[in-house]
């Protein structure tokens, strides 16, 4: 098992980051503000606009670190790779199980039981933890709501059933979120999922964090030789990283929704740090963001027990255990895919 | 691991001051400068060989010293930091 290599996250503007032998030197204004030796770091994420030196961008490639430019709101704009590496052959798996539709059904239909239990598990949590008791009874309802969802994913005949369904659990999961936010309802209400842009404080936060996981989620793929493009659940779009949305959806709300919840209710982030732009986007200010990775980084490095592996973690790790998982399921050497199940 | 490595390299000559250089570079490759000539590394055992192999290399064992400590896990049990403290935890979050 490989260790947890730490991100370095860029968000001052006009940053400069550039290779000085082994290590990564950020300047800012021509002051050197850290120095990393190279080997701690797993990637970089940079935010608006952070230069990086071409020989950075060339060492980091070369070693299989990932560079990814985000703009400042988090939105994806550009990621450097280097030569690709991995497995042909379990790329061919891969590309091979797209063409079998039992096994794109059933990869498929794993995942969105996985999302499904994961985002459960949440509303069941915030339902124990809440102090009114319509708001704990309006959760346990939508937990109701989701075990019947969750019920009817493995008779779902297709593809298209079956994406039916997820829409209707995440229907139910955002229709009840709104109650377990504890602090400042009136800021933090969320009128459903909405994004690009995000129109609500809510919405712009989990728009910000399923940021930052999908980083992961790609660079985990990646890293066992997956085409993070060819995805099962989500259509194939050019551009669309459609596996990394799979991997995803079964880490959402454990990666990012119960997070957000916790910046809130523990007033982290507080509601006079979103900024409303014209056009109805709502948009998080710089020291919110920094607040946000730190909780982020902070939440990959809490301790759990995989539950297929049994084995002690780094929550981090997770989405490269799922991509091994993943892996093993395409080259046959594993029936079914076993999504993760938080608790 | 945990590693701390400390050097002493004479500087009289034009080559010592180099040897001086290369031995900083080295270190600051693996780890942090936490003194003048103190440098703290978080490293795996293959890194490890590979810092003390370099090392070795550019020392002049006639005149220079190096030291090579492998420190007790967690570092923030048994290392105690008075005074002046710059360095950064690797493992923390990295946001700048």
């Amino acid at each position: 098992m490989h260790q947890l290599l730490n991100t370095l996250y860029l968000t001052t503007e006009g940053a400069y980051l550039r290779l000085d032998h082994d290590t990564l030197r950020v300047e800012v204004e021509r002051e050197t503000k850290l120095q990393v030796p190279i080997h701690h770091l797993g990637g970089i994420v940079c935010f608006g606009d952070v230069l990086v030196s071409p020989a950075a961008l060339a060492r980091c490639a070369q070693d299989g670190r990932f560079v990814v430019f985000l703009d400042r709101n988090g939105r994806f704009q550009a990621r450097v790779e280097g030569p690709i590496s991995g497995n042909v052959l379990l790329r061919c798996a891969q590309h091979a199980a797209m063409g079998s539709v039992d096994k794109t059904l059933s990869i498929a239909r794993n995942v969105v039981a996985g999302k499904i239990q994961n985002s459960r598990q949440i509303v069941l949590r915030a339902a124990r933890e809440s102090d009114q008791s319509d708001d704990g009874d309006a959760l346990r309802q939508t937990a109701e709501a989701l075990a019947n969802v969750l019920g009817r994913v493995p008779l779902s005949p297709d593809l298209e059933h079956l994406r039916g369904l997820e829409g209707e659990a995440a229907r139910k999961y955002f229709a009840t979120f709104d109650r377990m936010v504890r602090e400042d309802r009136a800021v933090f209400a969320l009128n459903g999922r909405n994004r690009r842009p995000p129109t609500d404080p809510v919405n712009a936060l989990l728009s910000f964090l399923y940021a930052l996981l999908m980083n992961d989620c790609v660079a985990a793929l990646e890293g066992v030789g997956l085409d993070p493009q060819m995805g099962y659940l989500h259509a194939l779009r050019p551009g669309r990283a459609a596996l990394a949305l799979d991997l995803m959806e079964e880490l959402r709300s454990v990666f990012a929704d119960r997070l957000a919840l916790t910046l809130i209710n523990r007033k982290q982030v507080a509601a006079s740090q979103f900024h409303a732009r014209p056009g109805g986007a709502v948009h998080l200010e710089d020291a919110a963001r920094k607040e946000v990775i730190v909780a982020y980084q902070k939440r990959k490095q809490e301790e759990i027990t995989h539950p297929v592996l049994d084995q002690k973690m780094p929550l981090g790790l997770v989405p490269h255990v799922q991509a091994r998982l993943l892996a093993r399921v395409l080259r046959g050497d594993l029936n079914a895919y076993p999504p993760f199940l938080f608790r | 691991m945990n590693v701390l490595v400390a050097y002493d390299v004479a500087t009289e000559s034009a080559g010592g001051r180099r040897r001086l250089r290369k031995v900083a570079q080295a270190c600051k490759n693996f780890g942090q400068r936490v003194q003048k000539s103190v440098f703290e590394c978080v490293l795996s055992e293959m890194q490890f060989e590979e810092l003390v192999r370099c090392l070795v290399e550019i020392i002049d064992e006639k005149e220079d010293s190096l030291r090579v400590y492998r420190l007790v896990e967690p570092k923030e049990k048994y290392v105690q930091v008075f005074g002046v403290d710059t360095s950064v935890d690797f493992d923390e979050p990295l946001v700048l």
